[in-house]
């Protein structure tokens, strides 16, 4: 066995490249946790965001429009969950499940014609000076806008949720509805405009799949990602810096292991691909096992229906 | 709310009998308009679109016959998945990796077979039956347990495990259960091909075999359990109030574990039979993923064993109608799979009005 | 009276089935502490509802300083100078005082301000509090001052308290009053909302009575007696309670230093319980919500197991006894929460007795339900304790709370337990019911059983019980007989002090 050839340096890229789009959509998912609401259609959303990104950039030519749309297609995804938790009280598991079969066959029915097609290509962002540095340059300042953009967010989340007066409101929403709601809060509205926002990062996250991680379109391709971004969201026990150490962690295991299935060391493909789904259980098991801790931070109305009764 | 300006739901006292069993019929409903409304952005006739899926499997001159015995072989192992589901979702038991336990099954099942091949006897199918359940089952207590011993969240535990299972069964179908006459393709070698792990057929023009028999022996023992036995009371009990179940004496651990063991060992059992009869063997593409689609069949079925019967029925229709439409309009099979989501979301959309009224409310 | 600082005028709100206000009329003068009495169901929260901006009344306006007034929302109301305390508080178990009080205010000053004017407020009006604690871990008293300061902090010229004594030990109460009047003093009327007439009487300058939603009468409460103010509110004559004798049998429970830490990381821990109930005994236990309650009747149902040797009944060890087998050997509960702890509010009453009675009356052969005699039951409840329902296949959430009181209580008492526990047997029940319940209680008691009532309210507990003991951050004062008590001892063992009038202490 010969691991010389794996380059420590090369493999934190594309381990950070592997995990943004699964920091996307947990950033976004973790606000509307915050809000009360468990979106269990975070794949759905997410291998929308990643066909109309990618059609939208191969149609138009331009990577930003492809973003955009991919944004506007995972909220309008969101919406209909929205619609249907919030305004017609029907159970948030069902919904989210319903959420993720839907998008799945929408998104292979949209992509029939897009298969094998090449996206054109996402600017990158190299800092000038910084990334000429030996190592730190390659590690920290080469990466594509996204990989910027994704830590802005979670620093913005985590501004937006500790910080600022809305954040406080939206955190008191997911906190107690119903004391929320008799302070004169709209509880629908917020958790909507949650909801919309966790689908446009869900919706970007796959994007970044289909645009730039891979970058082409094919059926299925989130593979699960979005229900690990639900299982990182409860590793960093709902607080946003910690996404980014879930995300790095699974892009890490993902990166290893298709390097080990590359250098061919002996143990079928197929056990090494499983490795990241195990990971991720073994995760969720160690930071569930506190009862008492994982309750003192989940947000207490987590997945419960809000009716106004007057 | 904007919807509260003019429209407001107002609580029942009392759910509606009526409305339950009246939304899943107003969802199809709706399906067909709205999924009619699809095939026409398509470019396709939507009448035409719509006889060929409900209407041709069963009438078509050419394709009737072929379509009709396709229809209990698809709807079988859709509803032996859903009632075990059911089963779950009532204790608010999440297990949404039946796709995962439906694998699991057919390996360890077909294993027992592989191990006693090329054995004879009426004694080699049943055995691999009880192996398909167990596995299925083995599978399903996972998550039961993570979540027991460690509070870790079901539903992600058990679809984690869905992408374990596909990888475990590629391992093993290139690796040890490889059939040495295959030409080092991926693949078992055939069960179809011998008589005794051959899974009989009962009735060939509706597609009966012996799997759909037991599947209806699953939908009247899950039917008596969950209407006449304490078991199912406290599967009832848990889902809808958890304080009044441990008021009640009920252990939510044993409750979490039974759910997810009979459903692991049902759609277990759903496996076995699935490549025992109409897959034929062990092979990477032979899920196709009745374990996702079954739980839009128990929802759909109201989570009722009757229910459940129609609404598999139902899906079952909808996978051989859509062939023909793909046949004969060139819809594409991706299009199925959007009716089928559609007719979930509209169901739960409209179940609203089992426990909610719409009353006009004129605000000043 | 143009000096008037709120006027009502018609108020009337409807619900499908009830007319929660008709017609309501009255008037607040600025500095007034004025009264809205009633019984449970009068219609006093759905009054202030309409006040404070969270209902929209049918018909009616209202006038504040003479200009007409009808808030959409509550930020309407709390801009216009109207703050409103809970019953139920609105707050945030995970946040801290400072956030909570953000949370409730229109123009929040900056954190660090904040804080300091947390301080302040809550200084000058003898209600202390420190901004960076979180509310889960403070006592229910503590919880009201979060939401009075709040109020407060906005300047209110009118602040409606709803029933705000309920949660509070007798001292708490006092501290209350003293901030109310000097706010009074300061010009800021009161809108005070109780059953309570004795504080009504010791507060209130003016007092409006609703019943069935109307005003029906008003009155001065300082020129009235508690039992004129009673007949107003009920419009009938009250039941003095009956006197009897107390002859206590062999003992049936038995705690012995009962210790158990609560699931719920705001929860009350159980600190060494020591209790002998005897036959023919009713133990009335009181104290303040949240002192461990529902703890203690988790730890009895046999929801939580304890370590053995610490729960004993008829002398067996039956700590590690889970509730199926504590209701075989015939120690049976009733929880305070009716719809979701007691009985499940989707299922049938049928459905509902089978849940806890199943055991002692055989509603089941080897796990088989037996449907006929499990509906001759259900059936046997509704009659003997007076259920009102159209049919014992309608689901629990259907009935009124009074009657699904009466149907749990029934449901228990009808098994012939040995010891049967209750938490807040008539929290919410209409006089009627409550009245119905409590004999039943004594009943069960006169038979022979025990009874032991949790409860948080002193003049149900000084009426049914033989015993008394209170209940203070999970510690349980040494019972003794109620007739020796008087309302002083009483707050004293409210407030903690765990012997009072006992030799050794």
């Amino acid at each position: 066995m010969d691991f010389s050839s794996l380059n420590p340096v090369a493999l934190a890229v594309s381990l950070i490249v592997a995990a943004t789009p699964i920091l996307l959509a947990a950033v976004g998912e973790l606000v509307v946790e915050k809000s009360g609401v468990l979106n269990l259609g975070v794949e759905g959303m997410m291998i929308i965001g990643a066909i109309a990104g990618f059609a939208v950039s191969v149609d138009s030519a331009s990577p930003w429009l492809g973003l955009l749309a991919a944004m506007l297609a995972g909220a309008g995804l969101a919406l209909i969950f929205g619609f249907l938790t919030q305004v017609l009280l029907s159970n948030q598991v069902a919904t989210g499940l319903a959420l993720t079969l839907f998008g799945l066959g929408l998104a292979a029915l949209l992509g029939q014609s897009y298969t094998g097609m090449k996206p054109p290509s996402s600017p990158r962002l190299d800092i000038p000076v910084l990334s000429d540095l030996p190592v730190l340059g390659e590690l920290l300042f080469r990466h594509d806008f996204m990989v910027y953009g994704s830590i802005a967010l979670v620093f913005g989340v985590w501004y937006f949720l500790n910080r600022s007066r809305a954040g406080l409101v939206l955190r008191a929403v997911g906190e107690n509805h119903d004391a929320a709601h008799s302070l004169g809060y709209n509880v629908v509205l917020i958790r909507m405009g949650a909801i919309a926002f966790g689908g446009a990062c869900a919706g970007l996250g796959g994007a970044y799949l289909s645009l730039i991680r891979v970058p082409q379109w094919s059926e299925g391709m989130t593979a699960g990602a979005g229900w690990i971004a639900l299982a990182i969201v409860v590793f960093a026990s709902w607080k946003p810096w910690r996404l980014i150490l879930g995300a790095y962690l699974f892009g890490g295991v993902t990166i290893l292991q298709l390097n080990l299935q590359a250098l061919g060391i002996g143990i079928s493909a197929a056990y090494l691909s499983m490795t990241p789904y195990l990971i991720t259980i073994i995760v969720l098991v160690i930071m569930s096992a506190d009862r008492r801790r994982a309750s003192m931070n989940a947000p207490a109305s987590l997945g419960k229906i809000f009716h106004a009764s007057h | 709310m904007w919807a509260s300006r003019m429209l407001r739901l107002e609580p029942r006292a009392q759910p509606s009998s009526v409305m339950r069993w009246l939304t899943p019929l107003l969802a199809v409903g709706i399906t067909m308009i709205m999924g009619g409304l699809l095939f026409a952005a398509m470019g396709k006739n939507p009448f035409e679109a719509i006889k060929i899926i409900f209407l041709d499997p069963f009438f078509h001159e050419t394709f009737g016959p072929y379509s009709r015995s396709q229809l209990l072989i698809k709807a079988g192992p859709l509803i032996l998945i859903a009632i075990g589901l059911s089963i779950g979702f009532r204790a608010n038991v999440w297990n949404i990796g039946a796709e995962g336990q439906f694998v699991m099954g057919a390996v360890t099942g077909g294993a027992v077979g592989l191990a006693l091949y090329p054995a004879d006897g009426v004694w080699v199918l049943p055995l691999m039956t009880i192996a398909g359940a167990l596995g299925g089952m083995l599978w399903g207590l996972i998550p039961a347990i993570l979540k027991i011993k460690f509070n870790a969240n079901e539903i992600l535990v058990s679809l984690m495990l869905v992408y374990v299972s596909y990888n475990f069964l590629a391992a093993m179908v290139t690796g040890p259960l490889k059939s040495p006459d295959g030409y080092g393709f991926p693949e078992s070698r055939s069960f179809t091909g011998v008589e005794s792990t051959h899974l009989p057929m009962i009735y060939e023009p509706l597609g009966m075999h012996a799997g759909v028999l037991v599947a209806l022996v699953a939908v009247i023992a899950a039917y008596v359990m969950m209407e006449r036995h304490l078991l199912g009371f406290q599967i009832k009990l848990t889902g809808q109030s958890p304080r009044a179940a441990r008021f009640a004496g009920v252990n939510p651990s044993v409750i979490i574990a039974v759910c997810l063991g009979i459903s692991g060992a049902l759609a277990g059992m759903a496996g076995l039979f699935e490549v025992t009869g109409p897959a034929g063997k062990l092979t990477t593409n032979f899920p196709v993923g009745y374990g996702f689609t079954a739980i839009i069949v128990a929802f759909l079925g109201r989570l009722h064993p009757i229910g459940i019967v129609l609404a598999g029925l139902l899906m079952a229709l909808t996978y051989i109608g859509g062939e023909l439409a793909q046949l004969s309009l060139g819809i594409p099979a991706a299009a199925i799979s959007v009716f089928q989501g559609m007719m979930l979301f509209f169901l739960l959309a409209v179940d609203v009005f089992v426990n909610y009224r719409l009353v006009w409310k004129v605000v000043k | 009276m143009s000096d008037a600082l709120l006027e009502i005028n018609g108020l009337s709100k409807g619900y499908p089935g009830v007319q929660a206000n008709d017609n309501v009329s009255f008037s607040i003068q600025p500095g007034e502490i004025h009264a809205l009495l009633g019984e449970n169901g009068a219609g006093k929260s759905t009054l202030v509802k309409m006040i404070y901006g969270l209902v929209r009344p049918d018909s009616g306006d209202m006038a504040l300083h003479g200009v007409d007034y009808m808030p959409h929302k509550p930020s309407e109301a709390r801009n216009l100078g109207v703050g409103m305390v809970f019953q139920h508080f609105s707050l945030f178990e995970a946040m801290n005082v400072a956030e909570n009080i953000t949370l409730g205010m229109e123009n929040a000053p900056p954190r660090t301000d904040l804080a300091q004017k947390i301080r302040e407020v809550s200084a000058a009006y003898g209600l202390p509090l420190d901004p960076d604690r979180l509310i889960g871990d403070l006592s229910v008293g503590e919880r009201q001052r979060v939401e009075i300061v709040r109020c407060l902090l906005q300047n209110p010229k009118l602040l409606i308290m709803d029933e705000p004594t309920s949660v509070l030990t007798p001292q708490e109460v006092e501290t209350l009053f003293k901030t109310l009047r000097k706010l009074s003093a300061e010009g800021v009327a009161i809108l005070y909302i109780s059953h309570k007439l004795d504080e009504i009487k010791a507060l209130c300058d003016h007092a409006t009575v609703l019943r069935h939603g109307k005003v029906v009468a008003t009155c001065v409460p300082r020129e009235e007696t508690a039992r004129s103010m009673a007949e107003m509110m009920i419009g009938g004559e009250l039941a003095v309670p009956k006197l009897r004798a107390f002859n206590p049998g062999k003992t049936l429970l038995e705690l012995d230093n009962l210790t158990l830490s609560s699931y719920d990381p705001f929860g009350t821990n159980l600190a060494k319980i020591s209790i002998k109930l005897r036959a023919g005994e009713v133990l009335g236990i009181g104290g303040v919500a949240g002192n461990g309650q529902d703890e203690l009747l988790l730890a009895l149902s046999g929801e939580r197991i304890s370590d053995s040797g610490m729960i004993r009944l008829n002398g067996v060890d039956i700590s590690g006894f889970g509730p199926t087998t504590r209701r075989a050997v015939g120690l049976l509960a009733a929880p305070e929460e009716r719809l979701g702890h007691a009985a499940a509010p989707d299922m049938s009453l049928t459905e509902n007795a089978f849940l806890s009675a199943h055991v002692r009356k055989k509603l089941q052969k080897s796990g088989f339900i037996a449907r006929e005699k499990r509906d001759d039951f259900t059936q046997q409840i509704v009659t003997e304790f007076d259920v009102r329902t159209p049919g014992i296949s309608n689901v629990a959430k259907s009935l009124s709370g009074g009657n699904l009181q009466k149907f749990v209580i029934g449901r228990e008492v009808l098994q012939a337990p040995t010891v049967l526990v209750v938490n807040q047997p008539t929290w919410g029940v209409d006089a009627a019911a409550a009245a119905a319940i409590r004999q039943a209680l004594r009943d069960l008691a006169a038979s022979g059983a025990a009874v032991l009532v949790i409860s948080q309210d002193l003049d149900e507990l000084m009426e049914m019980s033989d015993t008394f003991a209170v209940l203070a951050e999970g510690r349980l004062s040494t019972p003794r007989p109620a007739a020796e008590l008087n309302v002083e001892e009483i707050g004293l063992m409210m407030g903690g002090d765990l012997h009072v009038g006992v030799a050794h202490a």
